[in-house]
């Protein structure tokens, strides 16, 4: 099995806490033809990070960079969630029941279902263990 | 010796003064300097002599560090204080017994001058330790008699609780945390009835700042000054008078120059103040210039007392002065060489929030050190705040902007915006 | 052998004993005709000083505990005039009140004096350069040492805490030959140099360490001192007795306690009565010349016992083995005391969090950490992690003031922590000492 298929590049960027930092980095993507699939800020003491999914990794990668800002990769996996009750849970037991601690979350809302990003300690196990539970991942190839 | 004048006066200072230079001999790096300069024991004749020597710099103490302007064997020296150098190494200060007997009499001599006597209850609000301020209070109140709380610095309900219980009369802290005492105090719905007397120094304050404290804790408030290449505070105060600040002229030769052409200025003309301790053993001090900006005044004092210089208000080089602290730019930039997370490149902004200084330094995130986690981050600036706090004995808030942000310099660079102008 | 005060510190047993008597007589007569807190106690224990007629009769007074000085709370059981009184000391008490001890000019020097022969009984003199890196201010232990160092005419280097690196520089570069601190920031300066690429044995002059205020071992001892190339001595004393006061002798077989300072029993915490010598338990402390806060049968809470054999340093002054527990639930934190009612106290009064606590006690390296877990007020939920983290510095700012100790603090979901039916246990000290 190719786990690094479904391990997703995210890109996170360093941003002070004020205005006008979250519009740079989106017009410089936008300039780019970047497409941001799923997005997210964590907030901290004066400064936040800015999370996202874009189509494009290396490319705004390039991009933000250039412009100065800080930039990173970090592995993340995407889980397509079932539109049920219970979804959520059923995913969350997983992971749960394999002492796999899920660092931080969010999500967006996908062309047929839910999708779920998920930052874990151990990419590797959540990929097999979520796989071998039937679960449905996405994969690198279903973002660009 | 408070009121000595004239003939007498600069007799006195002339013998203590040769005597000064005699004991300088014993230090190799004066030994040079006056051989350099040409000048012997016996050529200080008179007080006006003083001009014949040169200058010491904190630069040239640094360069004896650590105990190269001991004139006294260490089994002599009783006590050693530090002081924060323009670097990482300190400036290192000490005393025999005899010293620390010249110190705190000369306390004890500044507390009874505003009338402060056996029954008053003093509480000690400054840091102790290596710090001069805390040992050379404690010291001189103990002399005359009074109660000594030594509360240090921090907690400050529990201080105004100690005022209170205690029945406090005088206080002894830096003029900002006078202030921060009095709004707490505010808070807590207590007028502290028992104060009467304040002792405010280490940091430059205003004549607006002290109509404000006056009115908030009802109280006299009183300015010293002093540093610990001059025992430590002391050195110079205020009389009842508070009209200026009485040097102690049996102790100190003062002189004030122009810090650019070291001309000497005479009374009303603003300049730096240079001073040569009279009765200093472990380590004597020839012109030594102290950096700070001063003048002395032109009139008498109507209490008799000798010559007064201006409170003070500014510096001839860089050092700030954060709630009592000294610190120079030089310091934070090393103390950041060694947080990798972190660049050189800083911008400190000091502010007073709510009557205390507050430092904020801008420092650039490393490129190399961003993974893309928040936690990172946040460890980064911890460990930077951390570092300054055990270095400069500070807490400060600390601001991580992005890399390349700041402003670079070619030539001198500014890294301190002080915006606390209006308030001092 | 170098005695400080020879006439004292080498006085026959009985000559000693008798001197104690005397000392003992003197300070009952004076505190039953001028303290009313000394008075109201011998009169409801049915105890007059007449009663006193030999050394042992000291068992006939009453106990004081900690709680008398907090009711006593400031100066209620003071002695002295307020003129005479030219110092405070305050340490922590059991809830928001602090113990409070004032100190005339005698008591002072009793206290100076007492750590002069101690110092000096660890070989330390007029050549010694000392760094005195206990805290100063309102505790006692860095005045204390400070005083008696410069007592006996050493150089001393006031470092007081923090900074290990700036420390460790002083220690090397002002050629430092004794240190006075807690055993377990000595260990931390000795990691923090290792750091550093300095050795503690060869690249300083360093070879005294007086340490104390927190519990500490025999196998510390000898780690401390193989490793730092160094002797170790333990030193003892509370600010209820005055401050630090009693070190072990170069034997290093307990601490002397003067006897014409102090009068030592050792008793059964449950009964209350005297233990036969070298039997642990309670140590129970008279301070003989004691002037503005007069200290009699003060239970100290310590367990340990008494040594009165003769000591091959030629003093004859009984012994104190090192202290093994305590008889509370009071615990030592950096060599601050700390007691779990404090910390429900404080958080009495933040309306974020609920009363319910928990307190953990570990080692990091060789330095005490404390965390105290507590539990979020559903009420004061915020979806805002900086409000959330705001709470987290508020308590530990509330927690740093009440106990001068920074402590770590987790904030819990609500009803996510124990709950106690009887006896709350609230503290789980993991150090191993």
């Amino acid at each position: 099995m190719d786990i690094t298929k479904y391990t997703i590049k995210q890109i996170s960027v360093f941003s002070e806490n004020k205005p006008g930092r979250l519009a740079a980095i989106a017009g410089a993507l936008q300039d780019e033809g970047i497409n941001i699939l799923a997005f997210s800020i964590a907030e901290a003491n004066g400064f936040g990070v800015v999370r996202a999914l874009v189509d494009l990794p290396e490319a705004a990668y390039k991009k933000l960079n250039a412009m100065g800002f800080m930039v990173s990769f970090t592995d993340v996996i995407a889980v397509k969630m079932r539109d049920v009750p219970g979804g959520l849970f059923e995913m969350a037991s997983v992971l749960s029941e394999a002492e796999i601690n899920i660092e931080y979350s969010y999500a967006y809302s996908g062309r047929e279902a839910a999708v779920l990003i998920l930052r874990v300690d151990r990419v590797d196990s959540a990929v097999e263990k979520i796989l071998a539970h039937g679960g449905t991942l996405l994969s690198v190839d279903d973002f660009s | 010796m408070e009121t000595l004048k004239g003939e007498e006066l600069h007799a006195l200072q002339a013998k203590r003064l040769r005597w000064t230079v005699e004991r300088a001999g014993n230090v190799p790096f004066y030994q040079k300097m006056l051989k350099e300069a040409g000048v012997r024991p016996e050529d200080i004749q008179t007080v006006d002599d003083v001009q014949k020597l040169p200058f010491t710099r904190k630069t040239d103490l640094q360069g004896g560090y650590p105990f190269g302007f001991m004139a006294v064997p260490m089994k002599e020296v009783v006590r050693i204080h530090t002081t924060s150098g323009t670097t990482g190494k300190p400036t290192v200060v000490g005393y025999t017994r005899q010293d620390l007997d010249n110190w705190s009499e000369l306390i004890a001599r500044n507390l009874t001058m505003i009338g402060l006597t056996d029954e008053d209850i003093f509480q000690n609000a400054v840091n102790y330790g290596l710090f001069t301020g805390g040992l050379g209070f404690h010291y001189g109140a103990e002399k005359l008699g009074m109660t000594v709380i030594p509360s240090a610095t921090g907690n400050t309900r529990r201080q105004i609780e100690m005022i209170d219980d205690f029945g406090v009369t005088a206080l002894h802290c830096t003029p900002s945390y006078a202030m921060h005492i009095a709004e707490v105090a505010e808070q807590i719905g207590t007028t502290l009835p028992t104060l009467k007397t304040g002792i405010f120094g280490a940091e430059p304050w205003s004549a607006n700042m002290r109509k404000v404290l006056e009115e908030k804790l009802r109280l006299t408030s009183y300015d010293s000054y002093g540093m610990s290449e001059m025992y430590g505070p002391g050195a110079a105060f205020e009389c009842p008078e508070r009209n200026g600040l009485h040097i102690w002229h049996d102790m100190y030769l003062a002189e004030i120059i122009d810090p650019k052409t070291e001309e000497v200025l005479g009374p009303g003309e603003r300049g730096e103040l240079v001073v040569t301790p009279l009765m200093k053993e472990a380590m004597p001090l020839l012109r030594y210039r102290t950096g700070d900006i001063t003048m002395f005044l032109e009139e008498d004092c109507p209490c008799g007392r000798g010559m007064k210089i201006a409170r003070l208000h500014g510096r001839s080089d860089d050092m700030l002065v954060i709630r009592g602290i000294n610190v120079f730019p030089s310091q934070i930039e090393h103390i950041l060489r060694s947080v990798p997370e972190v660049g050189d490149e800083f911008l400190v902004y000091v502010d007073r929030v709510n009557h205390l200084d507050e430092m904020t330094i801008e420092v650039e995130i490393n490129r190399n050190a961003f993974r893309g986690e928040l936690e990172d981050l946040t460890r980064a600036q911890n460990k930077v705040v951390g570092a300054l706090r055990e270095a400069l004995n500070l807490r400060t808030r600390v601001k991580l902007v992005e890399p390349d942000s700041l402003p670079r310099y070619e030539g001198k660079a500014k890294r301190v915006i002080d915006r606390r102008g209006d308030e001092l | 052998m170098i005695a400080w005060d020879p006439n004292i510190e080498l006085m026959p047993e009985a000559e000693l004993k008798r001197m104690q008597f005397k000392l003992l007589k003197i300070l009952v007569y004076r505190l039953y005709s001028f303290s009313n807190f000394y008075h109201n106690r011998m009169v409801e224990h049915g105890v007059h000083p007449d009663d006193i007629t030999c050394l042992e009769d000291v068992v006939k007074l009453p106990f004081m505990v900690k709680s008398d000085l907090r009711d006593g709370y400031p100066d209620k059981i003071f002695t002295a005039e307020p003129e005479e009184l030219v110092r405070y000391h305050v340490s922590s008490g059991t809830t928001g009140k602090p113990t409070v001890v004032g100190y005339t000019k005698h008591d002072l020097d009793m206290w100076t004096e007492s750590l002069a022969r101690a110092l000096t009984s660890c070989g330390l003199g007029r050549g010694d350069v000392v760094q005195v890196a206990y805290g100063y201010g309102l505790f006692t232990g860095g005045l204390g040492l400070h005083y008696g160092a410069e007592r006996i005419g050493a150089t001393v280097v006031p470092a007081s805490v923090g900074n290990t690196e700036r420390q460790i520089e002083l220690m090397q570069d002002l050629r430092v030959t004794a240190i006075c601190c807690t055993p377990s920031y000595l260990a931390h300066i000795g990691e923090t140099a290792t750091k550093m690429g300095i050795s503690i044995k060869d690249d300083t002059h360093l070879k005294t360490a007086i340490l104390g205020a927190e519990p500490w071992s025999d196998q510390m001892r000898e780690r401390i001192e193989e490793e730092l190339g160094i002797k170790a001595y333990n030193i003892y004393g509370t600010s209820e007795l005055s401050g630090p006061m009693f070190t072990d002798c170069s034997e290093q077989a307990g601490f002397h306690m003067w006897g014409d300072i102090a009068l030592v029993e050792i008793i059964d915490p449950e009964t209350g009565l005297s233990v036969p010598d070298g039997e642990r338990g309670e140590m129970v402390v008279t301070i003989l010349q004691k002037e503005a806060l007069p200290i009699v049968r003060y239970r100290t809470g310590d367990i340990t016992s008494i040594d009165r054999t003769p000591c091959e340093c030629g003093r004859t002054h009984p012994r104190i083995a090192r202290l093994s527990g305590r008889v509370d639930d009071m615990l030592i934190i950096r060599g601050i005391n700390v007691f779990p009612s404090q910390v429900e106290h404080a958080l009495l009064g933040i309306p974020e969090v609920s009363g319910n606590f928990m307190i953990e006690v570990y080692r990091v390296g060789a330095l005490d950490q404390m965390l105290v877990k507590v539990e979020l007020n559903p009420g004061a939920f915020s979806d805002k992690i900086n409000d959330i983290l705001d709470i987290r510095r508020k308590v530990g700012h509330t927690l740093k003031n009440m106990l001068n100790v920074s402590v770590d603090v987790e904030i819990r979901e609500p009803g996510s922590l124990p709950r106690f039916e009887g006896k709350a246990k609230r503290v789980i000290d993991r150090r191993v000492l």
